[in-house]
């Protein structure tokens, strides 16, 4: 099986738009979010009569303080690095499940043996079946850390779900270039980076290609919004062909889109200049794959 | 020669697990005594540095050699600090792999990619 | 002195453009922009850098000559950021949590810790005498909140705090500390749906919040009808314009060009210095 992962850097480019159009004009059978973060394929791609699985996902686990043998001599809080100890009204203290990251130094240093290791779910992941089609998804808690192991989950899942090892998942990846989009480029056959005409949006592919480049994964740049400025789509342009880029695709600022979105519908759907272009971009994907 | 690989159950039919860092055992396969023991991953469940606490599983296994797909680079630092030799697994058994290497038909593990960070 | 939050769920929502032109209508202001992995406020603001900081964690380091290999230091990790190789310890930095853990256990004092850096933070100014603090995180980097915390040190004066996109753990380091939190919110499926989590996290802190739709076209929209049924205040309504999305793109500052802007970004200063000062 081949898989694609859509980045982007920057938010707010159309990662999950070309994502939920790709996945429909390619028939894609094996797709997953791992913007677990701020999950949104599902609300175009899962259709309500698909049956769901849902499991909690455990993070680090935390520490917990029993609170009868709790004496608040306060030696836990000297060493927590993390602001995550809480003196209680009783003068007790008790761990902060936001800030704990899990570490145990507290326990260590505990003289009453009073703090111990507790599971934590910081989320959930979802699988949603139907016929031969498997989307492998999954939501963070807010204020949750360790999202990479989450991201790997989701992709886990969906490598367990599917059927037959052929063909092409797609996957969504999450903005930015930190632990989630990191744990995303693990085993991707292309890189499918969508950027837009803007200097944020330029400013952000760069440092997106850069982290991508670490992991030397096969990268294919898709120009969204190409014609709001042309100044500024000739600058993405020269850049891709400086680090040898190859451009997959222009996509034009088109209204129909949000339209189309808000409404639930998939782009494939309907007959407008986007999804022309989107079209084309399907067409070149095997070839790229293959390069 | 005690040669180490992860797998995905305790069978020596089943494959060499191309996860590294995050599969539920190792198989230790000694070759002069045809003992096969298998260990749990401590690092399956880990949040992160999987790779890292995986291979020093497979250190603490005292093993001479192991055979993978591919392992991170952190993985890579430790297995080579130790001087374990790797081994490229083929797409087939455990035992299969291992006849291989007895053979001296199993290529020496250059795969190592850049790993796949999870820490917070 | 006020310090106000600028999230959003979503990304792309018009954070930074919210950030950057509220900053710019309050004289004296400081802009911190926490979006460390992705820093875009800088090329709305052109700033003159001042000065550049290296921001560092905190390292374990082994001396070799002192280590006795009592493998304490490895058992101890709870990240796998340390193991043990031909007797000693080997240190794995970008897994390490900097928890200090491993130099508290050693019995020898083998083990110590030594500061590597996370990112940089550029410090300037822009305007006449506004402040901008930008955190740009080391590409390889995995986590950003040691560096947001730094960002935050060099708030002064009323504070405009640029927040990464999410809700998860660098963005409830960006909100410690604030006063109110502005949640830029646009009006499709997946604003309001991202909309909901950093509403979540708001009132989990409880923080004060009020929003700011952006990118308005028709009347009403979808996040007006979420703010009816919840009840919160909507400060302003940014239009969507083709214009203002081009002078965006090319990095000009909105309210130095558009007057019907620099009067609502003004008029939201206002409002959030009403609400700050109670």
């Amino acid at each position: 099986m081949k898989r694609i992962l859509v980045l982007s850097g920057k938010g707010g480019t159309g990662k999950t738009t070309l994502t939920a159009t790709l996945v429909q004009m390619l028939q894609i059978k094996a797709f997953a979010d791992c913007d677990v973060d701020a999950p949104n394929l599902h609300l175009i791609c899962a259709k309500k009569e698909w049956e769901r699985e849902d499991k909690p996902f455990l993070g680090m686990q935390i520490s917990f303080i029993d609170q009868d043998k709790c004496t608040g001599c306060g030696k836990c809080v000297e060493v927590c690095r993390f602001d995550a100890l809480v003196k209680t009204a009783t003068g007790t203290y008790q761990v902060n499940p936001f800030n704990c990251e899990g570490c145990a130094v507290c326990q260590y240093v505990c003289p009453e043996n009073a703090i111990s290791s507790k599971d934590n779910i910081t989320g959930k992941t979802s699988v949603y079946t139907h016929e031969d089609t498997v989307f492998s998804t999954a939501q963070l808690n807010m204020g949750s850390g360790n999202s990479g192991k989450l991201v790997s989950e989701v992709k886990k899942n969906l490598d367990d779900a599917v059927p037959k090892n052929e063909g092409i998942a797609i996957i969504d990846g999450s903005p930015g270039i930190g632990c989630p989009v990191i744990a995303s480029l693990s085993g991707i056959d292309l890189a499918l980076m969508v950027t837009e005409p803007t200097s944020s949006g330029l400013h952000d592919l760069k440092r997106i290609v850069k982290t991508s480049k670490i992991f030397a994964t096969k990268i294919a740049i898709v120009i969204n919004k190409s014609d709001i400025d042309e100044e500024g789509c000739q600058l993405v342009e020269a850049y891709c062909q400086e680090e040898h880029l190859p451009i997959i695709g222009h996509i034009p600022y088109d209204s129909t889109v949000s339209k189309t979105i808000n409404k639930g519908e998939n782009l494939a759907d309907i007959d407008c200049p986007s999804s022309k272009a989107i079209g084309k971009i399907a067409e070149k994907i095997p070839s790229f794959l293959e390069k | 020669m005690k040669v180490a690989m992860a797998i995905t159950e305790e069978n020596l039919q089943a494959k060499v697990n191309p996860t590294f860092g995050r599969t539920p055992y190792f198989l230790v396969f000694n070759t002069e005594t045809k003992e096969a023991t298998y260990r749990v991953n401590p690092a399956m469940n880990a949040s992160g540095g999987a790779g890292i606490q995986a291979a020093q599983a497979i250190v603490d296994t005292g093993c001479d050699a192991v055979i993978a797909y591919r392992f991170g680079e952190n993985a890579a630092k430790v297995i080579n600090g130790a001087q374990i030799k790797s081994y490229k697994a083929i797409d087939a058994s455990a035992e299969e792999n291992i006849n291989k290497l007895t053979a001296g038909e199993l290529s020496p593990l250059s795969d190592i990619h850049p790993g796949y960070h999870h820490a917070n | 002195m006020m310090h106000i939050a600028i999230l959003s769920g979503k990304g792309g929502t018009g954070k930074t453009f919210v950030s950057t032109n509220l900053s710019a209508c309050i004289k004296g202001s400081t802009y911190l922009d926490c979006d460390v992995e992705e820093p875009n406020g800088s090329l709305l603001l052109h700033p003159t850098i001042t000065s550049k900081e290296v921001v560092t964690k905190l390292m374990p380091e082994t001396n070799q000559d002192i280590c006795i290999g009592c493998r304490k230091c490895v058992d101890i990790c709870r990240f796998g950021a340390l193991a043990f190789l031909g007797g000693k310890p080997m240190v794995f930095p970008e897994v390490c949590h900097s928890c200090g853990g491993c130099t508290l256990v050693c019995p020898t004092g083998a083990m110590s810790e030594k500061p590597q850096s996370v990112g940089i933070l550029e410090n300037g100014t822009f305007l006449e005498n506004n402040h901008i603090t930008t955190g740009i995180l080391n590409v390889g980097e995995a986590s950003a909140v040691s560096l947001i915390s730094a960002v935050l040190k060099k708030a002064q004066n009323d504070t405009i705090i640029d927040c990464p996109p999410g809700s998860a753990c660098s963005v409830m380091e960006s909100i410690k500390g604030c006063d109110y939190c502005v949640l830029v919110a646009e009006p499709t499926i997946f604003g309001l749906h991202n909309l909901k989590m950093v509403y979540d996290l708001v009132r989990v802190f409880k923080k004060p919040y009020g929003i700011v739709i952006n990118k308005c076209e028709d009347e009403s929209n979808l996040i007006d009808d979420f703010c009816k049924q919840e009840q919160i205040e909507i400060l302003e309504r940014i239009p969507f314009t083709k214009t203002i999305a081009s002078n965006n793109a090319r990095g000009h500052l909105a309210v130095t060009i558009d007057q019907t802007l620099h009067e609502l970004f003004s008029d939201l200063a206002n409002k959030l210095k009403e609400r700050t000062s109670l």
